[in-house]
């Protein structure tokens, strides 16, 4: 346009819009570049602050409010090992029963079943996201934890010679009770994660695996597993994310005890679950202490997610940007709390 | 040249048929066992939900907060949730398709719009719990208009919704065929008139579709609530106090040990799963038609 001879006042090209008439263009670039960084503000804002007020407590325990083991409000001690192992085992049991339970469904979905229940069965599975989470606390405070109860007893009776798993005396809210609804939760995002990734496996690897003679298992664990993998285990790793932070349903079923509970069945916290249960009674250093749990929580999640969405843009063989990932993330995000 | 038929090649031997059997069936079993929680919680909800709807003014009167005689209904709760859902909403909606078409309009693939997409991508995994804590610490903990307020809450719920936002409508935004943008701009539209008469009506569906499933999210969400509003009992259509909320009704009444507020929560639970289903049904029936269109 520059390269126009005919010019008008100002020395500006007759095909140049006047400056008046530019200016709702810039004002809508500015503003949603605006909007843009103000996202990146917020977030980098927030961390900030959680560190402002969680310092007290860092400074006066130091690393220990992470590994030590006694949360006690009353005589204002606060080592969070209880919750930190508490977290990480109610995910490992989600990790254990979910994942592969998601993938079999994926893998059947796409690989197995008749194409016209292919839909219908995605639809389904997904319809587990869009259970809120207080709901699932609901019902595993007044259908599975009771109904399991008994199971839980014959099997910690039965199987007493295994460490941590078996002996102890099983209590009605347990490790192993949260991980199971932390199961079910996450199981709808790897799930559908698992079923994308699948869904780029070129046909030629799978027709080559069946030409060769390979039976549809044999294609599966040959041509699909292999090519899918690593994004699988992102959708495992946004999962964990998943697990990790979820409060409500957990909060509700894990006991709330202060400390690390020594078996499966027994009582245990998290740290998103003593945030929501102390957080009206706190005062002082308590709420410090809450707001550390609140950290060591945030971080925890970063970290697992940025791992996560690694995995996922390497297994999705370059085609991240394009957004398919994005629409599946935020569509089976339908619920948490 | 004879063709090969089937009978000239080696059977497959037992063993390999065995696995391959007992594998495809175990995959099957899974699905199945994945839909067994589905259709366990929806029974339980109908059951136990359906009973507490029949309690005497479920619907129309609020909850009394006494502990005897009359617990009252849910009628404050469903309008809370609705009023703090909408004014999320307001915000989410907005900001999160204005990031969106920064990134597909105007940032594309640059280091600053790769940052922020980034940035919105772990957000979406952020514990919902989190938003919360940031809203107690920023506003709450502030006094910026008062201790706890329902705003408050909308505004932790809307933080929690501009990821799903975002992440949806940058999907349709991007499906937008790059011709219709480049036929408007050489007959010499300014680009944001692009913006609002060819990009935005066409990726109008999907924008709905994205935004009632962000929507449906922050419907269900309760711990960012429990931070930000904390509870109440009397209908209010004032966003500046307390305020009630279907969430955070099911939760403390989860936690009470009278068999009729236990069966308020189920109630409530059926009311709140009904109502994201709805949404969710809506915006998967808008996003099939469009895809058909």
């Amino acid at each position: 346009m520059e390269a126009s001879a005919t010019t008008v006042t100002g020395g500006r090209s007759a095909l140049e819009r006047s400056p008046a008439s530019r200016l709702p263009d810039r004002a809508l670039k500015w503003g949603l570049s605006a909007l843009a960084a103000a996202i990146l503000i917020l977030i980098v804002y927030f961390f900030i602050r959680l560190i402002g007020e969680s310092h007290s407590v860092f400074s006066q325990y130091g690393l220990s409010f992470v590994f030590g083991n006694d949360w006690d409000v009353n005589r204002n001690i606060y080592h969070g090992a209880a919750m930190l192992v508490g977290t990480l085992v109610t995910s490992t049991i989600a990790l254990i029963i979910g994942v592969p339970v998601a993938v079999a469904s994926a893998l059947f979905i796409n690989e197995l079943c008749p194409r016209r229940l292919r839909q219908p069965l995605s639809i389904l599975v997904d319809l587990l996201a869009a259970v809120p989470s207080v709901v699932y606390g609901l019902w595993g405070v007044f259908v599975l934890a009771p109904k399991l109860l008994g199971g839980e007893k014959w099997f910690a009776s039965t199987f007493s010679f295994i460490p941590w798993i078996g002996g102890g005396t099983p209590t009605l809210y347990n490790y192993f009770i949260a991980g199971l609804i932390l199961a079910i939760m996450i199981l709808p995002i790897v799930s559908a994660i698992s079923r994308e990734v699948i869904a780029t496996v070129p046909l030629e690897n799978k027709e080559a695996a069946l030409a060769l003679g390979a039976t549809r298992w044999e294609m599966i664990r040959m041509a699909v597993i292999p090519y899918s993998r690593p994004g699988i285990t992102g959708g495992a790793m946004l999962g964990l994310g998943r697990a990790l932070g979820e409060t409500i349903a957990v909060v509700l079923v894990i006991g709330a005890a202060p400390q690390i509970g020594n078996h499966l069945f027994a009582q245990g916290n998290t740290f998103a679950a003593v945030i929501a249960n102390e957080f009206g009674e706190a005062q002082g250093i308590h709420v410090s202490a809450l707001f550390a749990a609140g950290l060591v929580l945030f971080i925890l999640t970063l970290i697992v997610n940025i791992i996560a969405r690694w995995f996922v843009s390497r297994g999705s063989h370059g085609a991240r940007g394009t957004g398919a990932t994005g629409m599946t993330i935020a569509s089976t995000d339908l619920s948490e709390a | 040249m004879s063709t090969i038929s089937a009978s000239t090649l080696p059977q497959v031997s037992s063993r390999r048929r065995v696995t391959d059997k007992v594998m495809r069936g175990s995959l099957g079993a899974a699905t199945v066992l994945a839909l067994i929680p589905l259709i366990l919680i929806l029974f339980y909800l109908l059951k136990r939900g359906l009973n507490g709807w029949s309690q005497s003014g479920f619907f129309t009167t609020d909850p009394t907060g006494s502990f005897f005689g009359n617990p009252g209904g849910i009628r404050s709760a469903i309008w809370g949730s609705i009023e703090m859902v909408l004014l999320a909403s307001l915000i989410a909606i907005p900001v999160g398709i204005g990031v969106a078409l920064y990134l597909t309009e105007y940032g594309k693939q640059s280091w600053f719009a790769n940052t922020v997409r980034y940035f919105v991508d772990v957000m979406t995994g952020v514990p919902s719990i989190m938003f919360g804590l940031f809203i107690y610490i920023v506003l709450v903990t502030g006094h910026v208009g008062g201790g706890f307020t329902a705003w408050k809450g909308s505004i932790a719920l809307s933080l929690l919704m501009i990821p799903i936002v975002v992440r949806s409508a940058e999907v349709v935004l991007l499906l937008v065929p790059s011709s219709l943008r480049e036929a408007a701009l050489a007959l010499g539209a300014p680009r944001w008139r692009v913006i609002g008469k060819v990009v935005l009506p066409t990726a109008a569906t999907g924008l709905v579709t994205g935004s009632l499933l962000a929507v449906a999210r922050g419907m269900g969400e309760t711990a960012p609530l429990l931070f930000t509003v904390t509870a109440a009992f009397g209908l209010t259509f004032n966003l500046g106090t307390l305020m009630n909320s279907l969430p955070v009704q099911i939760y403390t009444d989860i936690q009470s040990p009278r068999a009729e507020i236990v069966n308020r929560a189920w109630g409530a639970g059926l009311t709140l799963v009904l109502i994201v289903l709805l949404l969710n049904i809506i915006a998967r029936f808008i996003a099939s038609r469009s895809r058909r269109a």
